[in-house]
């Protein structure tokens, strides 16, 4: 199947999320959000559980109506339209799969309600149990599978009808972290084999990382920053995307002038400089962030490269943890930083109370 | 496997969106409920209420047949028999009714015959265990000639007939709405907090007191009540193997029906109803109380 | 383990044998070759057993009790899971007012219920007739339907119903092929207990059965006022038999439901 390639424009549907809103008496689920997700994309709805992102998902699907905004897929809104008649592919959290049909009956499900013919029903769910691998098993019930061939059949059942949109609900979040993995890569190749829009909800941003062409962060129903992996990982724009995505360290600083598109900043007596989107004045309180693994002790054998950023901090604690060393370490302001290392045995480990210093790069600095 | 990526969707027939559905669908739940509803209301809430509001209204509006029933001798005498015997038939089933319970509770492979000697009188009906204990407790029933065999009496004693008889059966009969929801509570103790209270010294007696005990106390309250309240309404048994004399609200009522006083008649049920009514409100923040009918469920 | 030392078996195993020996004396009487009741049997036999079945006063309303109990399930199983599916997605005032009145007839003595319906249906010229007591049954079998039923739905999955209509398939369709076929067990065991609820009332057939619809219990106790021969043994075994059946099955497809 791999034949299908990639070129598969115009096969996803796209959508549009304009000024949406979902309010519940006085709660805000949904605060706001818009978003264009394009064919043929997967996108991820990453956040907390309470940020919207299931709401919004909900009202995708059409399970919710929404309070104010507009939802339009391919370019027609689709509120009024109930959810029977969306044409869109779902996967739900612990997959909702009819206990009392056989996987067969359960994949054959959409076709029977669009009055496909018995015959051709029976090619297109061998077909889709073809897809994920897991043909011979159309006579089981769903209780006779194991969690990963249940949440299989879930994703046949969904796309067997070749919907031009697929949502998923945290498909995988009640599966052991191996086999999580593998379900991961075997998405996304499924993704690329059906070239249709994925939109993925999870709170897991490790996942989301791994599968996601883009990914929109979701916080207290607003969305807070939509960017590629890389983006969102290097250069956050708000500190609760820095913080939600990967660890990260924040470090108070007052800005003392730019260099282009370069911030000067002042941290701890010293001049730290920092990538920064915006413009922001002299004088102003500002939070430097940088990522754990980006920070090197100066004076180690894995420190290579300048221009850098220099700090002097105390090891406060150090944990060796098989793959790294993750030291904590406190600033002159009391400020407490995370440094990983990777760990090596020819590096000596820093012992605790150690005064030491640590330096990174510019272009791992951001200004949020 | 080419089909799969055609680019064409296996569309739903009747593509036109319909707006109207979704507000029409928020009348669906009442009317799903308004045919039940309304036979309810017509065939047993509003009859229940005409025939009760005569003891309000007959001949003319008045409160005087309830002012009566202060100075009824057979009133008086009559619901003390009630609530009496409800007492001692609720008490009787909690005594009988816990161990059964703990037993059910801590047996293993004997369980499953525990719950079918419980739930099999529960499953047969009222008047066919009333009509069991005729035949144990009458003149020449299985209790006097045992009793004579064993040389404990001389001549058959009268036992049928008497209030000894319906608390007998009485208890038979609610024994297991005692026995199941203590067994519901007893169930939900995590059996790691009797291990651990044996383990911090406390003797089996001690572990009782303070650790079984106050945890199946909300069923003891579900139980009780739900004996309590069903007692008070008992008719049959006590009509068949009860004392002739030893009526109860429930006969007394039908007494009256039957010689057409239906002022008299509505007067006592609306008593015997709020009665009812009055403690299940008093018990209703009781904990498990709330589940005591789900477990009524025969 | 340690309640042994505390609650001895014997104690259990004697309080068990009460609840049991009534139900099994009337089983053993049943079988007894004695024209009068005594215990134990002088000889067994079957003769109480042909005295039920050759007897039209027996047979008769035997009938008259299946076919009124064979109604009241028909009508309590449809307006009691009609209801039970709307019931949950009422407002909360309505809710409380519908669950009320629904339940009551398990809180309401039985004397209060069927002299209150004997009041009413008497000026309509209903008493005495087959269908008065379909009507009334249905009242006290409804609960069980409903709390059955509604025991069931809260068990089912509402990602199960949007999985349906994520795939397409109306609201109907989804009733038909997902939500009905799930809560089925829910159903049949209101459907039992109904059943059984009719079958055994006795309290409301003494007033409004008449001449005209004598049932089963009604039989039974007129007999019992003049004497207690053993037919009536025979009567209450076969009762025994068919309701325990019933039960088992409700107990077994509950059982089964929650797994």
């Amino acid at each position: 199947m791999g034949e299908a390639g990639m070129n598969g424009a115009g096969r996803g549907a796209s959508v549009t999320l304009a000024d949406l809103e979902k309010r519940y008496d006085r709660v805000n689920a949904v605060d706001g959000v818009s978003l264009d997700i394009r064919s043929g994309e997967f996108l991820t709805l990453l956040g907390p559980s309470g940020s919207g992102k299931t709401s919004t998902l909900m009202m995708i699907a059409g399970f919710e109506m929404p309070t104010a905004g507009d939802i339009e897929i391919d370019g027609k809104s689709v509120v009024a339209m109930p959810p029977y008649r969306r044409n869109i592919g779902m996967v739900f959290q612990n997959y909702a799969l009819f206990p009392h049909l056989t996987v067969e009956e359960n994949i054959g499900f959409p076709l029977k309600q669009r009055g496909v013919p018995k015959a051709e029903r029976a090619k297109l769910v061998a077909e889709a149990l073809e897809l994920v691998h897991l043909p011979g098993y159309g006579a089981r019930y769903p209780r006779q599978l194991s969690g990963g061939q249940q949440q299989r059949v879930a994703v046949a059942r969904a796309v067997v009808f070749k919907p031009r949109l697929l949502l998923m609900d945290e498909p995988l979040g009640a599966l052991d972290k191996q086999l999580r993995e593998n379900l991961q890569l075997e998405m996304r190749r499924l993704h690329a084999d059906l070239g249709i829009t994925f939109i993925y909800v999870t709170h897991d941003q490790e996942e989301a990382l791994t599968m996601s062409d883009r990914i929109a962060v979701m916080n207290d129903g607003k969305v807070a920053q939509v960017g590629s992996p890389e983006d969102l990982y290097d250069r956050p724009t708000d500190r609760f995307v820095a913080g939600f995505i990967g660890e990260s360290n924040f470090l108070p600083a007052i800005v003392r002038g730019m260099e282009d598109d370069i911030v000067v900043a002042e941290c701890n007596g010293t001049t730290i400089r920092a990538v920064c989107p915006g413009r922001p004045a002299t004088g102003d309180k500002v939070t430097l962030t940088t990522r754990p693994e980006r920070l090197r002790f100066t004076d180690s054998a894995w420190n290579a490269t300048p221009p850098q950023n220099r700090l002097s901090v105390t090891v406060t604690e150090a944990v060796f943890a098989g793959e790294r060393c993750r030291y904590m370490l406190q600033a002159g302001d009391g400020t407490s930083l995370v440094l990983k290392e990777p760990s090596s045995a020819a590096i000596q480990r820093r012992a605790i109370g150690e005064r030491a210093e640590i330096s990174w790069s510019v272009a791992d600095t951001i200004l949020v | 496997m080419s089909e799969i990526t055609q680019p064409s969707p296996i569309a739903v027939p009747l593509g036109a969106p319909r707006p109207l559905l979704l507000n029409w669908r928020r009348y669906v739940p009442l009317l799903l409920v308004a045919p039940l509803l309304i036979y309810m209301l017509v065939l047993y809430a509003l009859p229940v209420l005409a025939m009760l509001l005569r003891s309000l209204n007959d001949p003319t509006w008045t409160l005087s047949h309830y002012a009566a029933l202060f100075e009824d001798v057979v009133f008086m005498k009559t619901f003390w028999i009630t609530f009496n015997t409800s007492i001692t038939v609720t008490l009787g089933c909690l005594i009988l009714g816990y161990p059964v319970a703990l037993g059910l509770v801590r047996a293993k492979t004997m369980a499953p015959l525990i719950l079918v000697i419980i739930l099999l009188p529960f499953w047969t009906s009222v008047l066919v265990r009333s009509y069991a204990w005729m035949v144990l407790l009458g003149r020449h029933g299985l209790v006097n000639e045992g009793l004579i065999a064993l040389g404990m009496i001389d001549r058959p004693i009268r036992i049928l007939n008497t209030p000894l008889a319906t608390q007998i059966a009485m208890i038979h009969i609610l024994l297991p709405y005692m026995i199941l929801p203590i067994a519901n509570a007893l169930r939900q103790i995590d059996p790691s907090l009797i291990r651990a209270a044996s383990g911090l010294g406390a003797t089996p007696f001690m572990t009782f007191r303070q650790v079984i005990l106050p945890l199946s106390m909300s069923g003891v309250a579900a139980g009780t009540l739900l004996t309590f309240v069903l007692a008070l309404g008992f008719y049959i048994t006590p009509a068949m193997v009860g004392g002739p004399r030893d009526i109860t609200l429930s006969m007394l009522i039908a007494q009256q029906v039957d010689q057409l006083n239906w002022a008299y008649a509505a007067t006592l049920s609306a008593v015997l109803l709020a009665t009812a009514l009055a403690i299940l409100a008093a018990a209703r923040h009781l904990p498990g109380v709330g589940n005591a009918f789900k477990t009524s469920m025969r | 383990m340690i309640l042994t030392r505390l609650l001895p078996a014997s104690v259990v195993g004697l309080i068990l044998f009460f609840l049991a020996f009534p139900i099994v004396v009337v089983a053993i009487v049943s079988f007894s070759e004695a024209t009068y009741l005594t215990f134990p049997p002088p000889a067994f036999g079957l003769r109480w057993y042909q005295a039920y079945f050759s007897s039209a006063d027996w047979l008769k309303p035997t009938w008259v009790s299946l076919w009124v109990a064979a109604a009241v399930v028909v009508l309590a199983t449809f307006l009691g899971t009609l209801a039970a599916l709307g019931v949950s997605r009422l407002s909360r005032p309505m809710r409380i007012f519908a669950t009320g009145l629904i339940l009551s007839p398990m809180i309401v003595p039985g004397i209060v219920v069927a002299i209150g319906i004997y009041y009413a249906y008497s000026r309509y010229g209903l008493v005495g007739t087959p269908i008065a007591m379909v009507l009334a049954h249905t009242c006290l079998a409804v609960p069980f339907v409903v709390t059955s039923v509604t025991a069931s739905l809260a068990g089912l999955d509402p990602r199960l119903e949007q999985a349906s209509l994520s795939l397409g398939a109306t609201p109907g369709a989804t009733f038909w092929q997902v939500t009905l076929p799930l809560i089925r067990p829910g159903v049949l065991v209101g459907a039992l207990f109904a059943f059984i609820t009719s079958f055994d009332e006795l309290i409301v057939a003494l007033f409004i059965s008449g001449t005209g619809a004598v049932t089963l219990p009604r039989r039974m106790w007129d007999d019992l006022r003049f004497q207690i021969d053993p037919t009536i043994a025979a009567v209450s075994t076969l009762t025994i038999v068919l309701t325990a059946a019933l039960m088992g099955c409700a107990h077994i497809l509950r059982k089964r439901n929650q797994a």
